[in-house]
């Protein structure tokens, strides 16, 4: 029983990721791209919740928590950049960044 | 404690004349004048200094003004500073050619002037400190002291391709220099296992055995180290490129005094702390010499930039004293010791001509010279006194130097002398090259177009030039004067090492 | 007295500081004062040294200045050393250099470089002098290098020209072959005697050295390879005709009266080494005969008055290395002397003729002359005559000298002798070849003699020593060098053979004359005749000896230079600097600033190591 449910929901979180990453690759809206990564960033949830269950501890519910903080710092600081390159670009697309490069 | 203080005087003078510059351009220069003065001064006692006075280090007698103090002690480092007939030959040498390349930066050198002062102050603090330093550690941090102001000396006061000069320079210097570190803490690591002991200092590492494969590897650490710096063949790239590109008192300091520093590191650590490696080793080294000697000597002659010219002939001279290390007999070491000291005379005056003629004329290469004998007699005189005496003329420095390290040699490695002593030919094919094309010869346009009054020499500059003619003059006919110095040295010297 | 002995290389030297130090800014008689002056208060502590070193009946005398330089077991002195030997080569030089430096100050009394000339000529007779009078052979290898440069600096004393200066530079670096050589020969005569003190050297190397031993045979042939760089001979020979680009009274001072017979006095002071040796005795003999022949054939065909004059000067120092080859040790130091005499006069005599045709130095320009410069015609007809060595000038007696102990000699013989009896045939032929051209014949052109004091004196007194100093060396005063040679018995071969070795300069004379004098026959038609106009351009190129060199040593080196002007040691730094710049562009490339090209390398990699740690 526990096997089969660490397998599902390891595969669960490893699609999450997969599609998430897939997200971030394809879209060039700064906003669809955090969107994106919140997905990635839950799919690891997941995955440490599936494990921690499994292993009986409560070590993958702490990272969870530490993972959801990260997710809402992220959005927060991620947001605020979204809008002040607004601001200075007129479009959220980022392709636009590429003033750093080599 | 003397040599504490003046290496505690060229530190701060140099920082004095860094700030000099805020209360008038000019001070700076008579700040570093000063500075240098005083430790000429300092020098005085330990010039003078009666055999009587020598002390005894660890079994090896001959010590000056030993100053040993804690600084480390968890891993056996400390600040130890001694002197002996060796490094008091060099300070004095370092000393002198400050004054004399102060003398030739006096004009040449109109921006940044505290900043310059303050590079060449620290430089020449550097250069004392290896000469006096006997600790591994200090030793090494003095090295990488000397290098930093020199690289902003090229960098900033250079000529056109100054950048890629300054940065091959660093890169060259920088690396040997990690190779350095590595294999000194090798050695000391070494030490420990054998002795029990953890101690940076030269005196205790000689009794380290340095055998086998282990030891042969330390010894080329070292050995490729300071050929960087001497430098020799296939090393030696960076060092036409620093010197064409320094300001005429950076090539002054870079050619009499910072080669010597490799010169010195041969002298002092290879044999004395790696006598069977370095046995083993002669072979390639007197290769490595003789390859040195002839390969530099007819590069010299195929340039057409006269600085690139002296530099090459550098490489030559330089040649020698690897000769003269690998044979390692009294004969070979005095000449050593004397053939560095003239080079240094020599190779100085030269790169002040050269500096001299580039300030005038705008342009080093050679072909744009010729006939500058008739306007500036006077100046056409000493650039004929020092390219005889680099071609090794007798009565001059260089050949008791020459001389002495061939016969030496002769006696222990007669084939490579032989080889060495072909350089005789070819030192006067490329001196009298460079005397043909600028001095003699029918007078070019470059060299019309300037009036004869501005060209020669002026008072500041005879002065400098007559005092190295002066000193290579007396180190011609009176090398004793010197070799009374080192004497003693020498001869502790050689009994480390494996020769007769 | 004898103890004031330092004061004859310190004159000169005095002469040269105090030249070099006014920088040519004092007035010219004052200049002809210290110059002339110095070299002529040498020849008078010289005269006054030799009065009372002979009439003590010394055998030799050592003054020790300093100790020169320090190192172990070598301690060669600053210390000069007088004999015979010493002292005889002391006359020469400052009683020749004197008469020739009062010459020079009329000579080159109009050149703007007036007082440059006589700092280095000052130079060179301090030089000269040590070398002759030192005691160790540091301090001779001191001298020796010293007048090299002068010789140096003389040749390309008229320095705007380039071609003077490739004269010089020639000159200095061909002989420098020969010093690397008497270098090395030093070094390992160091090796093996322990010293290079020459008295010293000389009685340890008879100690540890038998007959015909290898190494000492070795040395000797390093210090020939020395000496003949010096002294102008086979294989060495290349730069004396060059060096004439210098003044003449140079010509007469260093490239024909002392500095080229530096070579000589070398062996005859190392004389006792090279006994050890006979093979090298042999090589010195054959050396000489060889150059001597050479260098009579080419002065045949030289057009250059004083060209012909430096293979005459080849010519004859290939006699006194004869001389040496065959162990007439003292013949040879005569014949020096001898030719210092006649040779410096009839260089300054060439210098007057050349003044006089206002630097004329082609013989076929010249002619008729002896109409028009009686007295330069005199004093070099008493100059060939003593080239020539017809008796009773000097030349004939030296001469004799050297041929009858070339008979006799175990390292010379018949063959030698026959050789070296052609040569003095081929003498007679060449000089009064050159005598005929320059004063005989049609006359073109017009002469302004340049007269006065010191353009006269000098001559009168050199011709004088040409004439009769043999006979007064030959009965009255011999030279000093009974104690320095091992003595042997004079020569003595059958009367034929001196009578033969007497009577060819005559033929040579006679067949000249007809020739150039007469003009019985053509000279022209024979050396354009088929068999001989090949031969004479090959003479005339000096044995195509310059063309040789020119082929083997100096055009490859000068390709070396050339094909490696950047130096290919470069190459690997160059190299590792251009992989770092490739390398860097290479990566730069992918740092775009394409962020989503980021995050897919960063899930492409770390997809990558996924598959690593899990499935291998």
């Amino acid at each position: 029983m526990n096997t089969v449910i660490i397998d599902h929901a390891l595969l669960l979180a490893a699609i999450l990721f997969c599609i998430g990453l897939l997200g971030v690759l394809v879209r060039r809206n700064i906003i669809l791209m955090l969107i994106s990564m919140e997905v990635m960033l839950n799919a690891t949830g997941l995955a440490f919740i599936a494990a921690g269950s499994y292993w009986g501890q409560a070590d993958g519910q702490i990272m969870f928590i530490a993972v959801v903080t990260l997710g809402a710092a992220e959005v927060a600081v991620g947001l605020g950049l979204t809008l002040l390159l607004f601001k200075r670009y007129n479009s959220v697309d980022v392709d636009n960044l590429k003033q750093l490069r080599g | 404690m003397l040599v504490l203080w003046l290496i505690v005087v060229l530190f701060v003078g140099g920082v004095l004349a860094g700030l000099a510059e805020r209360v008038h351009a000019a001070a700076s220069r008579w700040v570093t004048l000063a500075t240098l003065v005083v430790s000429a001064i300092l020098l005085w006692p330990l010039a003078c200094a009666q055999p009587q006075a020598f002390e005894s280090v660890a079994g090896q007698s001959g010590w000056l003004a030993v100053l040993q103090w804690e600084w480390i002690p968890r891993f056996g480092i400390t600040f130890l500073l001694a002197v002996d007939g060796i490094s008091v030959l060099l300070i004095a040498l370092t000393i002198f050619l400050g004054f004399i390349a102060l003398l030739s930066a006096w004009e040449e050198i109109q921006t940044r002037v505290g900043f310059f002062y303050f590079n060449f102050l620290w430089t020449l603090a550097g250069v004392v400190g290896i000469f006096a330093a006997l600790d591994l550690f200090l030793f090494f941090i003095f090295w990488e002291i000397m290098l930093i102001p020199m690289f902003f000396i090229i960098v900033i006061w250079g000529h056109e391709d100054r950048y890629y000069a300054a940065l091959k320079f660093f890169i060259y210097t920088q690396a040997s220099s990690l190779l350095l570190l590595l294999s000194m803490i090798a050695l000391v690591f070494l030490n420990w296992q054998q002795s029990g002991e953890i101690s940076f200092s030269w005196f205790d590492l000689l009794g380290t055995k340095t055998e086998g494969v282990f030891g042969l590897l330390l010894m080329l650490g070292f050995f490729v180290a300071f050929l960087v710096k001497l430098p020799g063949v296939p090393v030696h790239n960076w060092l036409p490129d620093a010197h064409t590109q320094a300001p005429t008192p950076g090539s002054v300091i870079l050619a009499g005094i910072l080669l010597k520093t490799g010169a010195y590191g041969l002298l002092r650590f290879i044999v004395p702390l790696f006598p069977e490696a370095a046995l083993a080793f002669t072979p390639y080294a007197l290769i490595i010499a003789v390859v040195s000697v002839l390969y530099a000597a007819k590069m010299a002659f195929a340039q057409n930039d006269m600085k690139r010219l002296i530099a090459y002939s550098s490489i030559s001279h330089m040649g020698f004293v690897t000769l003269g290390v690998f044979s390692w007999n009294a004969l070979a070491l005095q000449g050593t010791l004397l053939q560095m000291i003239a080079h240094g005379l020599s190779s100085a005056g030269l790169f002040a001509m050269a500096g001299a003629i580039q300030h005038r004329l705008h342009t080093r290469a050679l072909s744009e010279m010729g006939g500058m004998w008739s306007q500036a007699p006077r100046m056409a005189a000493i650039a004929m006194f020092f390219a005889i005496a680099a071609l090794g003329l007798p009565g001059l420095g260089n050949f008791v130097g020459e001389f002495l390290v061939l016969l030496g040699s002769f006696q222990m490695h007669p084939i490579a002398a032989i080889l060495a002593a072909l350089g005789m030919i070819l030192a006067p094919v490329y001196a009298l090259y460079l005397l043909q094309k600028s001095f003699l010869g029918e007078q070019s346009d470059t060299f019309s177009a300037h009036s004869a009054s501005l060209f020669e020499f002026k008072a500041r500059e005879v002065l400098m030039m007559g005092l190295l003619i002066f000193g290579l003059i007396l180190m011609g006919f009176f090398p004793r004067l010197l070799t009374e110095y080192s004497d003693v040295a020498l001869n502790s010297l050689q009994a480390l090492g494996w020769g007769p | 007295m004898l103890n004031l002995l330092w004061l004859v290389p310190f004159f000169p030297f005095l002469g040269f500081v105090l030249l070099v130090s006014t920088s040519g800014k004092m007035p010219k008689p004052w200049t002809t004062m210290i110059g002339a002056g110095s070299i002529g208060l040498a020849a008078l502590t010289t005269a006054l040294i030799a009065y009372e070193f002979l009439s003590q009946d010394m055998t030799s005398f050592q003054l020790h200045l300093w100790t020169w330089m320090e190192a172990g077991n070598f301690a060669p002195g600053f210390s000069l050393y007088l004999d015979g030997l010493a002292l005889s080569m002391l006359f020469v030089i400052t009683g020749v250099g004197f008469l020739i430096h009062i010459y020079a100050s009329g000579y080159m009394y109009d050149d703007e470089d007036f007082p440059r000339f006589f700092t280095y000529t000052n130079l060179f007779v301090a030089a000269m002098v040590m070398l002759v009078l030192a005691d160790n052979l540091v301090l001779l290898f001191l001298g020796w290098e010293g007048v090299g440069l002068c010789s140096f600096l003389l040749i390309g004393f008229w320095y705007k020209d380039p071609a003077n200066g490739l004269a010089a530079r020639k000159a200095f670096v061909v002989t420098r072959v020969g010093d690397t050589a008497f270098a090395i020969g030093l070094f390992l005569l160091y090796k093996h005697v322990g010293t290079l003190d020459i008295q010293e050297a000389m009685i340890k190397a008879k100690l540890l050295w038998t007959e015909d031993n290898a190494t000492a045979s070795l040395i000797c042939a390093l210090l020939l390879g020395g000496a003949v760089g010096k002294s102008a001979q086979l294989p060495l020979q290349t730069w004396l005709p060059d060096a004439m680009a210098g003044p003449t009274p140079v010509s007469a001072l260093i490239h024909a009266a002392t500095m080229v017979t530096a070579g000589v006095y070398l062996i005859a002071r190392n004389h006792e080494l090279f006994l050890l040796s006979p093979d090298m005795m042999y090589a010195v003999a054959v050396v000489g005969v060889l150059t001597l022949l050479m260098s009579g054939f080419t002065a045949l065909t030289q057009s250059d008055l004083k060209r012909v004059l430096a293979y005459s000067t080849i010519s004859q120092i290939g006699y006194m290395f004869l001389a040496l080859g065959v162990g007439a040790w003292s013949s040879a130091i005569f014949h020096l002397m001898t030719h210092a005499f006649f040779k410096a006069l009839l260089f300054l005599t060439a210098g007057t003729i050349i003044l006089s045709l206002h630097h004329e130095q082609n013989i076929f320009k010249m002619g008729g002359l002896v109409k028009r410069l009686p007295l330069p015609c005199i004093l070099f007809f008493i100059g060939c005559l003593g080239l020539i060595a017809v008796p009773p000038t000097s030349g004939f007696w030296s001469k004799e000298q050297i041929l009858n102990a070339t008979w006799e000699s175990s390292t010379g013989g018949p063959l030698i002798w026959l050789g070296a009896v052609l040569g003095a045939f081929m003498t007679a032929l060449y000089t009064t070849r050159m005598f005929c051209i320059v004063f005989l014949g049609p006359s073109n052109g017009d002469v302004h003699e340049p007269k006065g004091f010191k353009f006269v004196a000098p001559l009168v007194v050199l011709a004088f020593l040409a004439l009769v100093g043999g006979v007064f060396v030959e009965t009255a005063w011999q030279l000093p060098l009974s104690n320095v040679f091992p003595g042997g018995h004079a020569p003595h071969p059958p009367t034929v053979i001196v009578v033969i070795a007497i009577a060819t300069p005559f033929l040579g004379i006679a067949i000249s004359y007809l020739f150039y004098g007469k003009r019985v026959f053509s000279a022209e038609k024979f050396a354009n005749s088929a068999l001989m106009k090949p031969l004479k351009t090959f003479f005339d190129s000096g044995w195509a000896m310059d063309w040789f060199y020119d082929l083997l040593l100096v055009k490859p080196y000068q390709w070396l230079a050339k094909i490696n002007k950047k130096d290919c040691v470069n190459l690997l730094p160059d190299a590792s600097s251009a992989a770092a710049k490739i390398l860097h562009a290479a990566l730069s490339m992918t740092q775009n600033g394409q962020l989503r090209l980021y995050v897919g390398v960063m899930g492409t990699a770390a997809l990558f190591v996924i598959f690593v740690v899990v499935f291998l």
